[in-house]
């Protein structure tokens, strides 16, 4: 394989044996990065002088002795939502086309902590709304499997950029979906932690309540690796949790014994299309070929979870957003206007159609009048959404179903219909609702070559069972070793 | 449909959008769509449940009561889209000047 294949896990081991420079790891990247990106359009920004700066400043600690960091010299591709300090961050939305950040994010400051080399910034939907990147103000980033195809989303940039082997390592984030689906479609890992496990200092809200950051990765290990480096306390972010990070990856090849899976029939119903069911239920088998015990459960409050989290989110993001208003940083309308006429022309120039429509949906169920029936019935349902996990997972290890009900569709397929592209996030969202952990892993093809995955679905801060769960079905299979030709 | 042309006017003024009369229909139609299919909740009884905002049982989380460094003001300044000395310029917040 070419360097540009390998996983970091393998480019930190090249590193370390003397057999691979971190400046020459940044060129192959580079290489990469220049040759598929006009086909991807993965990144909305990337700096090769400055890339190439970090990947040396690497090798001199290295020459000279000093302890290097878990991500020594590994390229790591950031979503565009993350605050990186003097360096353009945009949320693929016009509204912030010129904004630079005079901060890190928590996340980035700590890729930095571990001598990561900072790899571009990733294509993403406009304000992470979306499941397609298709909303992205910039451009639409491509499947690495299947060009016509879309990526997913929200993190449809970093998740491309792994796939396609323009980077090992990225990071997205994932408010309903936006790491799992992505992960799905192109193929990979992805890893949405529980809420409170990654702080989100320096990322920009979408909904506080749901987003969390987390790794793409070609494999469970590297996936493993990138969480452990930007996991942890953060005084900065109250919403997150002060507890010690385990090393995800020390046990990670211990297989769980007497594992007890849970499968949930509504995430087996219609609507599932019957290649990924199929791939998803071989997965199943190969469980139970290792000795796991497959449990029938029932997360009754599947079907309303998908309304509860299009009311709840966007009321978040209607919150959260409202600080985009042309005063302090980003779009001012040019227009003459008075105060309030500015906020409106600034925010209807700025922002994209899904994001006004989401603005606007949240602004009218947290209105007078609405409230109570829309909102707060929203959180009443979200609280039974949670109890459902809690009381399945009371009775098995991990929950587990497909990622997404189909493989990738086609760039402009749903495009035209919000509600379409919304029932796509059908599996994910619940996840989110209730706070629990969730991870995809590659399960499988479909004739047509596009990629399936398997979800898996946690108790709240059981990352390490998950990951050692999640490895146990990789270790017999090789979709992760694969590498589409781009 | 369940929104009005008022309805959505309404919406957009407080969500403080300006947005065209062809964008304004469109929204009509998709958020009505949209807000048809979330409604599907009155189905469920929700008697005696609390509402969950949030996933974790946080509670309020303080820090000591002293002074730490902030943000430098050149920092804070750096992407204002009018700069005026140290302050961010902004449109007057009544249309003409008070008396007192």
């Amino acid at each position: 394989m070419s360097l540009i294949e390998l996983t970091a896990t393998e480019l930190l081991a090249l590193q370390e044996g003397g057999k691979a420079s971190a400046a020459e790891i940044a060129d192959a990247f580079l290489a990469a990065y220049r040759e598929r990106e006009p086909k991807l359009r993965a990144f909305t920004s990337l700096d090769e002088d400055e890339i190439r700066r970090q990947a040396k400043a690497v090798d001199a600690k290295r020459a000279a002795g000093q302890p290097l960091g878990k991500l020594a010299g590994v390229p790591v591709a950031v979503k565009d939502v993350l605050c990186t300090k003097g360096v353009r961050t945009t949320c693929s939305s016009k509204i912030l086309e010129n904004f630079v950040p005079p901060y890190d994010a928590h996340a980035v400051e700590r890729l930095k902590a571990e001598d990561a080399v900072l790899f571009g910034k990733t294509n993403m939907d406009e304000f992470a709304m979306g499941s397609s990147t298709e909303n992205s103000a910039v451009q639409v980033t491509r499947n690495p499997w299947n060009t016509d195809r879309i990526p997913g989303g929200s993190s449809g940039g970093s998740a491309a950029a792994v796939a396609g082997c323009q980077a090992p390592l990225s990071l997205g984030t994932d408010t309903g979906g936006s790491i799992r689906q992505p992960a799905a479609v192109c193929g990979i890992v992805g890893i949405k932690p529980t809420y409170g496990r990654v702080s989100r200092y320096g990322l920009i809200a979408f909904a506080s309540s749901l987003d969390q950051i987390g790794p793409f990765a070609h494999d469970v290990t590297d996936a493993a690796l990138l969480l452990e480096a930007v996991a942890g306390h953060d005084k900065r972010d109250s919403t997150c949790v002060n507890q010690p990070v385990p090393e995800y990856r020390k046990m990670l090849n211990d297989p769980v014994k007497g594992l007890r899976i849970g499968v949930p029939r509504e995430f087996f119903g219609e609507g599932l299309d019957a290649e990924v069911e199929s791939a998803v239920r071989a997965a199943l088998k190969e469980y139970e070929k290792q000795g796991a015990t497959l449990v029938d459960v029932s997360l009754p409050h599947s079907k309303y979870a998908l309304a509860a989290y299009y009311i709840v989110a966007p009321a978040e993001a209607s919150s959260n957003l409202a600080r985009f208003d042309g005063m302090h940083y980003g779009h001012r309308t040019k227009e003459k206007a008075d105060l309030i006429g500015t906020y409106a022309k600034s925010r209807g120039e700025g922002f994209g159609k899904e994001v006004q429509r989401r603005i606007m949906i949240g602004t009218y169920v947290l209105s007078s009048g609405y409230k109570d029936a829309y909102y707060v019935k929203a959180l009443k349902v979200r609280r039974l959404v949670k109890k459902d996990y809690d009381d399945a997972l009371a009775t098995c290890d991990v929950v587990m179903g497909p990622t997404t009900p189909t493989a990738a569709f086609k760039v402009g397929e749903k495009s035209d219909d919000p509600l379409a592209m919304y029932l796509s996030d059908v599996y994910t969202v619940s996840c989110n609702l209730a706070g629990i952990p969730g991870l995809s892993v590659p399960c499988g093809f479909t004739k047509s070559g596009l990629p399936i995955g398997l979800q898996l679905l946690g108790k709240p801060f059981d990352e390490e069972k998950l990951l050692r769960v999640a490895r146990m079905y990789e270790s017999a299979t090789d979709w992760h070793t694969r590498r589409p030709k781009v | 449909m369940s929104l009005s042309a008022e309805d959505v006017a309404k919406v957009a003024k407080l969500a403080r959008l300006e947005l065209s009369g062809d964008d304004l229909a469109r929204m009509q139609t998709q958020l009505s769509a949209i807000l048809d299919y979330v409604a599907q909740l009155v189905e469920l009884n929700t008697d005696g449940v609390e509402p969950l905002a949030h996933p974790l049982p946080v509670e309020n989380v303080f820090r000591p009561d002293e002074p730490t460094p902030s943000l430098p003001p050149d920092a804070a300044l750096q992407n204002a889209p009018n700069r005026v000395g140290d302050y961010f310029g902004v449109p007057a917040v009544f249309d003409e000047p008070m008396s007192h």
